[in-house]
């Protein structure tokens, strides 16, 4: 499953980070690593970003990148 | 002498130690700066980029005798915002070159690293990084105030081996222990150690590329502690800041380490392999040894976070969320409007005063009409912007640091992304409605120059308040109040048109902008929404300071400077009528009193105005020869006059003639000009204005030479056309070029604006002649 599928509110764990090289390294140095639980707080009203919470922060990802982060239901 | 002077307080100031501040965004940084350093920041540019460089002088208590070594003073710089030393902007980049002293910056004696006490794990990641680097460095744990049980900085000091302080910087608690702990630490500056357990084979990897490192990277050998680490470190980064497909981006990046660095990446898999060997190793470092002291901080989430959640349910909400944005961008959007008023009027009404007193008080002559009409009239040109681009940066400062911008930027994402913009130029282009002057400053809140710039070249599209006098003239003089279907009225149904075609133009040209003439990769959104915080109004008032005075002193020079330029275009040659001397100067000074320049001064300033505003009395000159064939010669005879009847062949295509050429030409120095230049070539005397009744009847009435009317419905629309688009508003040029450092992009804006101006109006008129219209 990957993260852009998960259900809103639902923790899930992180299992690989996938797509283009900067953006992931870069997912990666804030800390959305394999094995961190990940929460999908809500869509944008617009239907895209979403809002994430990683480790106590608030992220907001377009559903395109979110696509590519593997999770697993925790 | 004074040479000598200058050099050797010069000198003495190169000797100050150098203490630079780095940090995530959202860490109070820029608040721990003002703490630290009270007085106000010199804002400059890292050289050749449009990035900030705040520095100020950080000083010291006097210590006693025996700690006589000790430095009094430092400088202190505060560093863009970044999460890791690996860049993925230009502005992260600079803030990683002035850290480790490399590319041209000058190495820090001491960094301070401002970290957010409440997202501790994720903020040390960039200390890790640091401290392998050997990078001499302190750590302010900042924003303590918002954590229920804060991480020990004492523990943090253990396990990092780093000086740590506690500070809330907002409430000035620790400030002072900060500055001690600075003080203190520049003299032996400390370096930390972490141990990092790296795979074996990624380690091996990296020797060539340690080998490929520049000598002048290295550090002598009695200078590292170790050697091996530092250096080691240091491929690690270069590994993690190439990327293979990107060459462009990293053209300053020495050739034999990205070389290297390639090879690494093919023996290693990919540079992806290697991202996730080096980061989650660092990851797991951070999780064992700092997670146990950050769990006080991240495990009470029923804190701080929840209040931002509860504003969030109403912020983000899909109904509520975009009713209070389009309020709040109502806001600013009418503050630019109405609130910046009065001040432009006073500004306006201090200069006609001056004007007025230097006039009275002065033997008439070139050198009074230069003093009173290109240099009184051109600063004033300048410091009239002031109001406006000093109340959005207050405006967009709370914004901004409420936290409330990320949270607008995600609202409007969708939008934005599908024109190829950010989320965050929504507010930039929408003050453009007012002026783009403040809007281009605006474009400031965006990170990344390929965002900026793009928002920049477009945002002179928007129908800005400048044009509204134009678009009143020729409506009302060429347009009859007639209704619609009998009820929709026939005037504001165009002057409404005119505001969507703009903006539609608008988008349309950042679609197209931002696939073909604006460089640099479109990067994927992530976007940090960080707790509500009530603004600071230090850190607010501060940076609308310090962008006001830059706006003063660069752009400003140069809309000056274009200012009596235009003077003299419209004002020379002076015409000799040659008869009795006393009528004859009354005749020449009543063109340059009443002409363009005190115009230029006086309706600028239009660029805020209300489009019901009444003309402004700058001048204050009522001519003593009230001939208007003399007054409308004398502006004939000018280079101006000459040029607008040169371009003539260029313009007529559009349906224009000689007289409105020479308006096009006043309407440089800003749009609302071509009203007043127009009423000096059709000889009307006094004020002249959008509604005066004398201009509109010479419109109605002028004729060609063949007796047909110049100005047709047809005419009327293309010259709005021409005025919708064209790039008629040399402050606009000169912000552009002080904000991209060089005239390249305010030269392309100026050609693609006309360019399509002359296309569209082109369009409009021959083909509204094609369809039986004249």
């Amino acid at each position: 499953m990957n993260l852009a599928d998960a259900d809103i509110g639902a923790a899930v764990t992180v299992r690989c980070v996938g797509g283009e090289r900067s953006f992931r390294r870069r997912l990666l140095e804030l800390g959305v690593v394999p094995g961190v639980s990940i929460t999908v707080r809500q869509v944008a009203p617009l239907g895209d970003p979403l809002e994430l919470r990683i480790r106590g922060c608030s992220l907001s990802i377009r559903k395109n990148e979110a696509a590519f982060i593997e999770v697993d239901p925790s | 002498m004074a040479d000598d002077v200058s050099s050797a307080r010069h000198s003495e100031h190169a000797k100050r130690p150098l203490v630079a501040l780095i940090g995530n965004p959202n860490t109070g940084k820029t608040t721990v700066f003002n703490a630290l350093s009270g007085s106000r920041a010199r804002v400059g540019n890292y050289p050749g980029i449009t990035v900030e460089r705040r520095s100020a002088d950080l000083r010291f208590p006097a210590l006693k005798t025996d700690e006589e070594g000790a430095p009094t003073a430092a400088e202190l710089l505060d560093l863009p915002g970044t999460y890791s030393l690996a860049a993925r902007s230009k502005e992260e980049r600079i803030a990683i070159a002035a850290t480790l002293g490399i590319e041209g910056c000058e190495r820090p004696d001491l960094v301070v690293l401002v970290a957010d006490a409440g997202q501790l794990v994720r903020n040390m990641y960039l200390a890790l990084q640091l401290i392998e680097l050997e990078v001499p460095l302190i750590i302010a744990l900042n924003m303590i105030d918002e954590v229920a049980s804060p991480p020990d900085a004492e523990e943090l000091t253990a396990c990092l081996g780093v000086p740590c302080v506690a500070t809330s910087a907002r409430g000035g608690e620790g400030i002072e222990q900060l500055r001690a702990l600075i003080q203190s630490n520049l003299t032996a500056p400390p370096h930390g150690s972490v141990n990092v357990s790296y795979d074996a084979a990624l380690l091996s990897g990296t020797i060539p590329v340690v080998e490929a490192l520049p000598a002048a990277w290295r550090r002598d050998a009695d200078e590292a502690r170790t050697e091996l680490g530092r250096n080691r470190a240091l491929a690690l980064w270069a590994l993690s800041s190439v990327d293979a497909g990107h060459q462009d981006a990293e053209e300053d990046f020495p050739p034999d380490l990205r070389r290297a660095c390639l090879a690494c990446f093919e023996e290693f898999g990919s540079g992806d392999d290697l991202d996730d060997a080096i980061i989650t190793a660092r990851y797991r470092w951070l999780d064992e040894r700092i997670g146990p002291l950050a769990q006080g901080a991240e495990a009470k989430p029923d804190d701080t976070v929840p209040i931002s959640d509860r504003v969030d349910r109403v912020l983000l909400h899909p109904v509520w969320g975009f009713a209070i944005f389009i309020g709040i961008m109502l806001l600013v959007f009418q503050s630019l409007f109405t609130w910046a008023d009065p001040a432009i009027g006073w500004v306006e009404a201090a200069f006609g005063w001056l004007g007025d007193a230097l006039k009275a008080n002065m033997a008439e002559g070139i050198v009074r009409d230069l003093l009173t009409e290109g240099v009184v009239g051109g600063v004033g040109n300048v410091v009239v912007f002031l109001p406006q681009i000093l109340l959005l940066f207050l405006l967009l400062g709370l914004l901004e640091d409420s936290g409330y911008m990320a949270r607008a930027a995600y609202l409007m994402d969708r939008i934005m992304n599908a024109l190829g913009l950010h989320g965050r130029a929504f507010v930039p282009m929408l003050s453009g409605c007012a002026c783009a002057i403040p809007a281009i400053m605006a474009t400031r809140t965006m990170e990344r120059e390929r965002d900026r710039l793009l928002t920049m070249l477009v945002i002179p599209l928007m129908t800005c308040s400048a044009r509204l006098p134009v678009y009143t003239l020729i409506i009302a003089a060429l347009f009859p109040p007639t209704h619609l279907f009998g009820f929709v009225p026939v005037q504001g149904l165009l002057m409404m048109a005119m505001y969507v075609i703009a903006t539609a133009t608008t988008l349309l040209a950042a679609a197209v902008l931002g696939r073909t003439v604006v460089k640099g990769r479109r990067m994927p959104l992530l976007l940090e929404l960080p707790p509500y915080r009530m603004p600071t109004l230090k850190v607010v008032m501060g940076q609308m300071v310090s962008r006001g005075s830059v706006f003063l002193k660069e752009a400003g020079t140069v809309i000056l400077a274009f200012t009596i330029i235009l003077w003299a275009l419209l004002s020379f040659p002076k015409v000799d009528t040659g008869s009795a001397a006393a009528s004859s100067q009354a005749a020449i000074t009543a063109p340059a009193a009443n002409t363009a320049p005190p115009a230029i001064a006086a309706s600028t300033a239009i660029a805020a105005k209300a489009p019901d505003r009444q003309p402004l009395p700058t001048s204050g000159y009522v001519p003593d020869d009230p001939n208007p064939d003399t007054s409308a010669g004398a502006i004939t005879q000018s280079y101006g006059g000459r040029l607008g009847k040169a371009i003539e062949p260029l313009i007529a295509p559009l349906g224009f003639d000689w007289k409105i050429g020479v308006g096009l030409i006043g309407a440089f120095a800003a749009r609302e000009v071509f009203v007043s230049t127009l009423g000096l070539v059709y000889g009307i005397d006094g004020d002249v204005d959008e509604s005066s009744a004398p201009l509109r009847t010479k419109i109605q009435q002028a004729k060609t030479p063949d007796g047909r009317p110049v100005y047709s419905p047809l005419v009327g629309l293309s010259l709005m056309i021409f005025f919708a688009f064209a790039c008629q508003c040399m402050s606009t040029l000169a912000v552009v070029k002080r904000e991209t450092k060089g005239y390249k992009w305010p030269a392309f804006m100026f050609v693609y604006m006309t360019t399509l101006a002359w296309v569209a109006s082109f369009i409009v008129y021959q083909g509204g002649r094609l369809l039986g219209f004249s």
